[in-house]
């Protein structure tokens, strides 16, 4: 079985803290962080492994090259502590099992990944993708299992990631653009904290759109308009594609307001934690960052994930902000009709 | 029989009666799996007036009358079992008022619930009816005759309960009204503070009479609506869970699915959680009480609320929902039948239990569905088997264990809800004697020549 | 049959019956007859009943099958998957019947009459042309555009005016098109509806061949029928073509200004034809032509675009009459459903529905109140030579 490479000696030596100091839901002190990493690195019991709720923001904070919420997560599987109550986590498990159903565009050797998220196969289109496009994969057999993270399920992952490996290993691309950043996070980061060989190259679609929109920059329209950034829990397991947010926004002319809640600082869509904790948490982090992006005056919210989307976009409309995705947006640019307003 | 024919083509026109096989075929069934009986003759009337003059021929000449709306119970009840006229309502499909301030409208007896949900929501945006998951259109008033239940039964009751007045042509061929209709203009009460006589015709499938109107009571209906849906991997819980639920008085309706696919559905069991509302703020007050309620269950993980993606939500808020409808071609078969005893929720548990070991035995496709009856007073749970129609052995496995849910029903203190002829005889085996004489002596004195949709409710 | 496989899946639920909003029954038979037999679900259970020997083909058993105007609210509203065939279906049991030769005399002197005289008017193929007198239309020759009249407009007084008004409007806009004249042959569209596979084959295969002669790649045509067999049933057979409605090669070109209308000021109501609407998803062309005519006020009716109710005259019903007639007939009942928009003028873009609608409006003698014309006509009326509909022979 893959086993997580963590080292608790880093953790020993860490000056910072920084994996849960930062932490915007626990409520910890600096001198503490150091004993309850360890504590939970040996197996033992601590606080944070009872009241972490998966927003995967230590993955972030830790600059030196260890794996706290993996770790966490392992822990709590190991020990049988649940974030997230039975039911929540079978019924994610029966949604992500393969059942041969999956779909196939033309391959090949570079194609996009649209993970299990249907949203993608209207959205994907137009001159961003004409490169790639019909070149595509969707459905179970290429769903990264990631999302499992939030239900301390590190088995599932571990059983089924490297069969998800194995699928794309059977199509022989080289290259594999994927739409959702879990997927990426799954492949550039998780896979080998597990030591899981990954046979291809793992692109983030920033990094993808970016270059597009740079081979397009003569057909773009700035947009003109204040946005403000949903920042997904997946995009902590890459934070340095986030970076391509600003330099995406800037190319497409959308002014990404300076807000609170950006950035390292993000707050979750509150999907998860209404599930796995009920409504007052999902609740206040929602109200708080929908405050703050109308504070901000933004005009659009952007969103990375189609689930955040999912979560917050009536939200984001009650509010008098249009909810978009990132793809969308970008379009948008071009001049093209985005999802929304089809 | 020429001469009938005739008669009716006198009463109805020419055009509205039918003795062709074509017609002799198709209402000699529903879409269940009863056995069919052909009808002598089909008719459609217009009028309370020309029910009552087919009434009066039928009762001279002792032919069997069978009233029919959509034919949607799919237990049998419009299968002319001995033959005689049926009487396909739904030409008699007027909205005859609406009294907006007393929230009541009068509809005619062929009026289907699809028409009076338009209606009202063109006419009278701020009212609405109990409108069932049956297709739209099942009728009104067959919807009552049978106590069918509705989106409003967990706030007031079985759809019947919300009757407000009713005009009947009883066997005899009178034209009889019921409730403060019976002496004043106004049809708010089916009867207090009058002798409630409502109950000659309520759950009686037209063996007492057939109903040409019926005045329903209309309730607010709000600008907004919504959907949650609680799920929970134990069944146990589930009653209690219901318990809590009704207790905020917060839901509009309250029901409880469990069926082992699609995947998203699998292990699990589902209560969904309708709220309405006139503002955003109406909607979340609502919707954090009902979130609160659960919340225990929460923090020990004995459920949660299942994020439900923007795609899902139109099938959930569909009214009527025809996702049910759709469950007949699960199989590619284009058939369901479910049994649907009224029960106590504490029963829930077994009857899950038994559906999953009646569709193991059987190897039939299921979906358990469970409606809210009041205030957790008790539940309609729907044993739902999809067939394939073209498949003979798969349509008698399913009629195997849908006789074996009528037994267990009985054992588990229920009570069947439109019951086949074969769950009719159950029942009144088993009724109190004392009952069963008072029962008897309402038929006799109503339909003393058995005409009535005769094999129905049939006391020895 | 084909598409037996599908005929015990129907639950006879009824949703079939409906309008989208539950509002009224939409199946121009079940609502003119009322028996759940006229019903989609009614023949699905028919048919099925037929084929397994439980039920004879009886004359009654014809007029349920052959009173489907196959309008197709039926495919718009089951809520199945197997929903798209449920007219496929009703055309396939049909082709039973008259395989097996027995089917109503109407539908077989119409079938008759196409067989021998190539339309259902029993007129000379040499007439055809007729309604292009004193008209400078071009015969085809190799221009971008054939168009397509088709029999009903060749052949029928009332659309052969709205052939005119069509025509007129091309030249005007300088589309570059023809005409077949005498050499049209009819598309086949009702003798496929009606269940004449052979000759519906035999017809296309004759058009494919004629097509192919010329060298023709993009068809306009009159009627959304014609429309309907170019596009959909042609292919199967050989024939791929651009196929336009009329309305989908003028509107584009109002976009353009290429066509200023002058002022025309009335109440408009439109009727989509079924097989412009619901068959082939076309609802916005002939609205974008009406809403170009400044002064025009177009109002819906309550039952529109997807819900339209069916003039009564689809599925062959235009030539055999056998759901037509009485004061519950579907195109009186359209007609009052356009009356109570309280428009003066109820648009049409089919010369089957102008018909249809026309010998209604008669019949509900509301002629005073409200005229039938098709979109073409009402267009022609807008340009700016035109003087007023009575000096050019434009009203019905």
């Amino acid at each position: 079985m893959y086993k997580l490479h963590f080292d608790e000696n880093i953790c020993k030596k860490c000056p910072t803290g920084d994996c849960l100091i930062k932490c915007q839901y626990l409520d910890i002190e600096k001198n503490q962080v150091k004993d309850e990493m360890v504590k939970i690195a040996q197996g033992k019991d601590s606080f944070v492994l009872e009241q972490c709720v998966t927003c995967y923001g230590c993955e972030e904070y830790c600059r030196r090259g260890n794996h706290p919420f993996y770790l966490i997560t392992e822990k709590r599987d190991e020990k049988g502590i649940l974030t997230s109550p039975r039911a929540i986590t079978k019924q994610w498990i029966n949604i992500g099992e393969p059942r041969g159903k999956y779909q196939l565009g033309e391959i090949k050797e570079k194609i996009l990944s649209f993970g299990f998220m249907p949203e993608f196969l209207d959205m994907v289109k137009g001159k961003l993708f004409e490169d790639l496009m019909p070149s595509y994969v969707f459905g179970q057999e290429f769903f990264c299992n990631v999302v499992y993270l939030h239900f301390a399920n590190t088995q599932i992952i571990k059983q089924r990631l490297p069969m998800v490996v194995e699928n794309f290993r059977k199509l022989g691309v080289e290259e594999v653009v994927f739409m959702h950043d879990e997927c990426y996070g799954a492949f550039s980061s998780l896979a080998p904290a597990y030591g899981i060989e990954v046979p291809f190259k793992p692109i983030h679609y920033f990094e993808y759109l970016y270059q597009r929109l740079k081979d397009l920059a003569s057909d773009i329209k700035p947009l003109n308009i204040n946005v403000a950034y949903q920042r997904p829990c997946s995009s902590r397991l890459s934070p340095d594609k986030h970076r391509y947010v600003p330099k995406i926004m800037n190319l497409i002319g959308a002014n990404l307001v300076e807000r609170e809640y950006q950035d390292e600082n993000a707050l979750c869509c509150g999907g998860i934690f209404a599930m796995d904790y009920g409504y007052s948490l999902a609740h206040d982090v929602q109200e708080k960052n929908l405050e703050d992006m109308v504070a901000h005056g933004a005009e659009y919210c952007v969103f990375n994930c189609p689930a955040c989307q999912n979560t917050l976009g009536e939200k984001v409309r009650k509010r008098g902000l249009k909810p978009i995705h990132m793809v969308d947006l970008c379009r948008m640019a071009l001049g093209e009709t985005p999802k929304m307003e089809e | 029989m020429k001469d009938i024919l005739n008669r009716l083509a006198e009463i109805v026109g020419e055009e509205h009666v039918s003795n062709q096989p074509e017609e002799i075929f198709y209402y000699a069934r529903d879409p269940g799996l009863m056995p069919p009986h052909n009808p002598d003759y089909v008719v459609l009337p217009r009028t309370s007036e020309q029910v009552q003059k087919i009434v009066l021929l039928a009762k001279e000449e002792k032919i069997p009358l069978v009233p029919m709306g959509a034919g949607m119970a799919l237990t049998g009840l419009i299968i002319p079992l001995k033959g005689g006229i049926v009487i396909d309502m739904k030409r008699m499909n007027r909205i005859l008022e609406v009294n907006e301030k007393a929230r009541y409208a009068i509809v005619e007896g062929g009026t289907s619930q699809g028409a009076l949900k338009a209606y009202l929501e063109k006419h009278y945006p701020r009212l609405r009816h109990s409108v069932p998951d049956a297709p739209a259109t099942a009728t009104i008033a067959a919807n009552v005759v049978i106590h069918g239940q509705g989106r409003l039964t967990q706030q007031y009751g079985f759809n019947s309960d919300m009757v407000s007045g009713l005009e009947v042509v009883l066997p005899s061929g009178k034209i009889c009204k019921i409730g403060s209709s019976s002496l004043s203009s106004a049809w708010f009460s089916k009867g207090a503070p009058l002798p409630d006589l409502s109950g000659l015709f309520l759950g009686w499938f037209g063996t007492t009479g057939i109903i040409t109107k019926v005045a329903l009571k209309l309730y607010p209906r709000k600008r907004f609506r919504d959907v949650d849906v609680f799920v929970t991997d134990s069944e146990e819980l589930v009653p209690e869970m219901v318990y809590e639920l009704t207790h905020t008085e917060m839901a509009e309706d309250i029901n409880v699915f469990s069926q082992p696919l699609p995947m998203i559905f699998k292990d699990n069991h589902h209560i969904t959680i309708f709220i309405t509302g006139d503002t955003d703020e109406e909607l979340e007050f609502k919707r954090k009480m009902i979130w609160d309620a659960l919340d225990p269950y929460i923090k020990s993980k004995d459920g949660g609320f299942m994020g439900v993606p923007p795609t899902m939500k139109p099938t959930f808020l569909d009214m009527p929902q025809r996702s049910v409808s759709r469950f007949a071609d699960v199989k590619k078969g284009g058939g369901f039948e479910y049994s649907g005893p009224i029960i106590l929720v504490e029963k829930y548990p077994q009857c899950t239990g038994k559906i999953r070991e009646l569709a193991s035995k059987y190897d039939l496709a299921y979906s358990a569905m469970a409606r809210i009856i009041g205030r957790g007073h008790c539940m309609m749970f729907g044993f739902a088997f999809t067939f394939n129609r073209s498949d003979p052995g798969m349509m008698e496995r399913t009629r195997k264990a849908l006789s074996e849910v009528s037994e267990f029903v009985l054992e588990m203190g229920g009570v069947f809800w439109k019951p086949t002829v074969d769950e009719q005889k159950m029942a009144l085996n088993k009724m109190d004697p004392n009952t069963l004489s008072i029962l008897r002596m309402i038929k006799e004195n109503l339909d003393p020549y058995g005409i009535m949709n005769p094999g129905n409710w049939e006391v020895a | 049959m084909k598409y037996e496989e599908i005929v015990h899946r129907c639950f006879r639920c009824g949703y079939c019956k409906f309008t989208g909003d539950y509002s009224t029954f939409n199946c121009p038979s079940y609502r003119k007859f009322g028996f759940d037999t006229y019903s989609p679900g009614g023949r699905m259970w028919l048919i099925r009943a037929w084929l397994a020997g439980e039920i004879e083909n009886t004359t009654r058993l014809q007029h349920i099958l052959f009173s489907c105007a196959t309008c197709a609210s039926c495919v718009e509203h089951c809520v199945f998957t197997f929903s798209d065939d449920l007219v496929n279906a009703f055309v396939a049991a049909r082709e039973e019947m008259v395989n097996g030769g027995v089917i109503p005399p109407r539908v077989r002197d119409y079938l008759k009459s196409i067989h021998i005289n190539g339309n259902p008017y029993r007129a000379p193929g040499e007439e055809r042309d007729k309604w292009a007198e004193r008209m400078s239309v071009p015969p085809y020759d190799g221009q971008e555009y054939l168009f397509y009249v088709g029999c009903v407009g060749s052949y029928d007084e009332r659309a052969q005016k709205i052939a005119r008004s069509v025509s007129d409007l091309l030249l005007n806009a300088g589309v570059s098109f023809g005409i077949l004249g005498k050499r049209e042959i009819c598309d086949g569209n009702e003798v496929r509806a009606l269940g004449e596979r052979g000759l519906f084959q035999s017809l296309a295969e004759q058009n494919i061949a004629l097509f192919r002669e010329l060298g023709m790649q993009r068809i306009i045509t009159l009627d959304p029928h014609a429309f309907n067999a170019f596009k959909n049933d042609y292919p199967e057979l050989g024939g791929h073509y651009q196929v336009f409605h009329y309305s989908q090669v003028l509107a584009p070109l109002l976009r353009g200004e290429a066509m200023p209308f002058r002022e025309l000021r009335a109440r408009v109501t439109y009727h989509d034809p079924c097989y412009l609407g619901r068959h082939n998803g076309e609802y916005t062309a002939p609205r974008i032509i009406l809403r170009s005519i400044p002064g025009l006020d177009l109002v819906e009716m309550e039952q529109s675009r997807e819900n339209a109710f069916c003039c009564g005259g689809g599925g062959g019903n235009f030539f055999t009459d056998i759901l037509g007639g009485g004061e519950e007939s579907p195109a009186r009942v359209r007609i009052r459903q356009a009356l109570d928009t309280g428009a003066e003028i109820l648009a049409v873009s089919c010369p089957q529905c102008a018909k249809m609608l026309d010998d209604a409006l008669k019949a509900e003698n509301a002629a005073e109140k409200m005229k039938v014309l098709d979109v073409s006509e009402i267009a022609s009326l807008a340009l700016p030579q035109s003087q007023d509909s009575c000096s050019n022979g434009l009203s019905p």
